[in-house]
């Protein structure tokens, strides 16, 4: 019975996921969705946004600078975690 | 481990590491780089004196307590300078729009908060590497 119920799980799974699948654009299409303005944006306003040469770093940090926060916190995370781990043994 | 040459070329090499450690984190919004991999850099320069002169006298330099301070300090400074824009009367982390210096395109002294904040991701990726190969090594 477990086991059954387990495998319609699995297959009305597949079945969302085939058919989610079925509905992805081909790859490389010029209709993407990827292909937006923001691309574009990023590009030509930069330079007058961001007063940045270099991009990338004016993308990370001007622009996505909340996304790059969450990476330092993870940093920060990390360190916590590994130190709370590591310590236990050489506290005793 | 004990050795002369190590020793020795660890000297040398070193502050010009520290250096371009400190170059790449500078010049992150001019060329390619930034706080992530320039931070990566100066790390690597200080687990290079800790497999070089052993891990006591890398701590006595670089000891707990003055890793806790970066990390904590360096992730602070991150959201107080976000909270400019706030204050500022804009949303969290505005750039130009918050009063930072923008100055001329190109030039050392501009792009407004982000060499400052790639200050504080080098600070923050160095001191999290070495905190991490410390105590990493630590456990026996």
């Amino acid at each position: 019975m477990r086991k059954l119920f387990a495998l319609l799980l699995m297959a009305g799974l597949l079945a969302v996921l085939l058919s989610s699948f079925l509905e992805v654009p081909d790859q490389g299409s010029i209709d993407n969705p990827s292909y937006n303005d923001v691309a574009r944006r990023y590009l030509t306003g930069a330079e007058h946004d961001t007063k940045a040469p270099n991009v990338v770093t004016g993308i990370i940090i001007d622009y996505r600078g909340f996304d790059t926060l969450g990476e330092t916190t993870v940093l920060f995370t990390a360190i916590a975690a590994v130190l709370t781990v590591l310590s236990v043994h050489s506290g005793d | 481990m004990d050795d002369l040459i190590v020793r020795t070329v660890t000297r040398i090499v070193v502050p010009f590491l520290q250096l371009y450690g400190i170059y790449v984190v500078l010049h992150g919004h001019l060329s390619p780089g930034g706080g992530f991999s320039g931070g990566a850099i100066l790390g690597a320069s200080m687990v290079l004196c800790t497999l070089a002169f052993g891990l006591e006298k890398t701590e006595k330099k670089f000891g707990h307590r003055l890793s806790a301070l970066l990390e904590s300090g360096a992730i602070l400074a991150f959201v107080l300078i976000g909270c400019v824009g706030i204050l500022a009367g804009h949303t969290f982390l505005t750039n130009q729009r918050a009063g930072f210096f923008m100055g001329e395109f190109g030039s050392l002294l501009s792009g407004g908060m982000i060499p400052l904040i790639s200050i504080a991701i080098g600070i923050k990726v160095a001191s999290t590497m070495v905190t991490l190969f410390h105590a990493i090594i630590k456990e026996k």
